[in-house]
């Protein structure tokens, strides 16, 4: 974990209508696994979505190091509903299409919206691993899934590529603890 | 009409025109269907029959002054922060009264408004096979070029706007497309069969096609297929196209999705 940070957020304050969260302060590295922690609605969501221009900034900076390339998992599951689209399909779009794994190479000539709750959201977490990115943000990613797929995810996150960081928002405590190279505590907007 | 009116010369380059469209619009309708903005295609054949009027008050081509009004009303829908059926109905209704309002106030206006709205496919000229044959080109290359980038801005937009790419210039690109498609489409088979051919093979692709890839080359093959017995009875039976392709595209999809629910629900 050495050179500068992939990403800086420098007492970020985010909101919609007005600030929810915030100010927060932290960094992302290339090689750790930086988990966000907090109450439910202390606006861990939010914050990332100052990233993704979903939420409005309202203080504070996100600095980013120059050619960082950021894949995202949203927290709400994909919108595959009525779409005719393979999960390989969706694979390939998002770039993500090689060394799948193993829990999904048998599901990638099905279409997206046939899947599980549990299957379509390791898709989910999956298009956004698999793609090239240096940094990688996963806002439960766990949501809906098994134990084996827990384990299997945990199993990814503990080993990043030592030229991608990860940001992960979960309530997983347990994977939170045995992926983590430190956590973060998001407090609400005061 | 007999048969050998099938294979009458002055219907070589309408049938080449219809056919070229029939195959080309169906896959673009299914991009516009994954962006939930099919009921703009009616706005813009609406939009797109005015344009075609306003032309030719001006001395311009039908297709041309289509072409013109349709992507002027499609960029700006583009640049919209929340386009949607409201703004939609609004084109649908400002198209249509425009399209009357100009009718009642050109020489031969009336002539041109019914064949906007019955699609009078047989008076197409080397113009419209000019417009189809680019359209048709453009469409396989844009959307070969494109399609992924149009899933990943639809699906997973975050791609975009976490990496601070602008998704504009793909929109602008798909909805110029959208609007030559829809108003060269337009000025050969008139508005409700545009619209038609745009929602209808797609909206069956959707339910019924196992991945994207068949739903494109469904969409184009529903299309065409039902193009082909649309022209012969349209001749034959000496009725207007439009409605007549209208029919048939309703009554194939309307079969397709019948033998899927007693057949059993595997997708294609």
């Amino acid at each position: 974990m050495i050179g500068e940070p992939l990403i800086v957020f420098d007492r970020v304050s985010a909101g919609y209508r007005g600030p929810v969260v915030g100010p927060a302060s932290f960094s992302v590295r290339a090689g750790e696994v930086v988990g966000l922690t907090g109450a439910n609605g202390s606006g861990k969501s939010t914050l990332l979505g100052a990233l993704t221009g979903r939420a409005q900034l309202y203080g504070g900076e996100i600095v980013r190091r120059p050619g960082l390339r950021v894949a995202f998992q949203r927290q709400e599951p994909l919108g595959v509903r009525g779409v005719p689209l393979r999960a390989g399909e969706l694979l390939a779009a998002a770039g993500a299409a090689a060394d799948v794994p193993s829990a999904l190479r048998g599901l990638l000539d099905q279409r997206a919206d046939a899947l599980s709750g549990g299957q379509l959201q390791l898709l989910q977490v999956w298009a956004a691993l698999g793609a090239e990115a240096n940094l990688v943000v996963l806002d439960e990613p766990t949501n809906n899934m098994d134990p084996q797929g827990v384990r299997a995810l945990a199993g990814v996150l503990k080993a990043p590529p030592p030229d991608r960081g990860i940001v992960l928002v979960t309530h997983d405590h347990s994977l939170l603890a045995e992926v983590c190279s430190r956590t973060v505590e998001v407090v609400r907007w005061a | 009409m007999g048969l050998s009116a099938l294979v009458d010369p002055i219907f070589r380059i309408p049938f080449a025109v219809g056919f070229l469209l029939a195959a080309a619009v169906p896959p673009i309708g299914c991009y516009i269907r994954l962006r939930d903005e099919w009921l703009a295609a009616l706005a813009l054949a609406q939009m797109a029959a005015a344009g075609a009027l306003a032309g030719s008050l001006l001395g311009v081509p039908p297709p041309v002054g289509a072409f013109g009004v349709a992507a002027v009303a499609a960029v700006f829908k583009g640049r919209l922060a929340r386009a949607g059926n409201d703004l939609y109905a609004f084109g649908i209704s400002a198209g249509w009264a425009a399209v009357l309002l100009i009718a009642a106030n050109v020489a031969h206006g009336d002539e041109i408004t019914h064949g906007l709205t019955d699609g009078q496919l047989y008076f197409a000229s080397w113009g419209h096979l000019a417009g189809a044959v680019v359209l048709a080109v453009a469409a396989a290359v844009v959307l070969a070029a494109a399609s992924e980038r149009l899933l990943v801005a639809r699906l997973m937009p975050e791609r975009y706007t976490a990496n601070r790419k602008p998704v504009w210039p793909l929109n602008v690109v798909f909805d110029l497309l959208v609007a030559g498609s829809v108003a060269v489409t337009t000025t050969a088979i008139g508005v409700v069969a545009t619209f038609t051919l745009v929602f209808v093979p797609a909206s069956l692709a959707f339910h019924v096609a196992s991945g994207w890839r068949r739903a494109i080359l469904m969409s184009a093959a529903l299309g065409a297929g039902s193009y082909l017995p649309a022209f012969a009875g349209a001749i034959l039976l000496d009725q207007p196209f439009g409605p007549m392709f209208v029919g048939v595209l309703v009554a194939a999809a309307g079969l397709a999705a019948t033998a899927r629910r007693l057949f059993g629900h595997r997708p294609a």
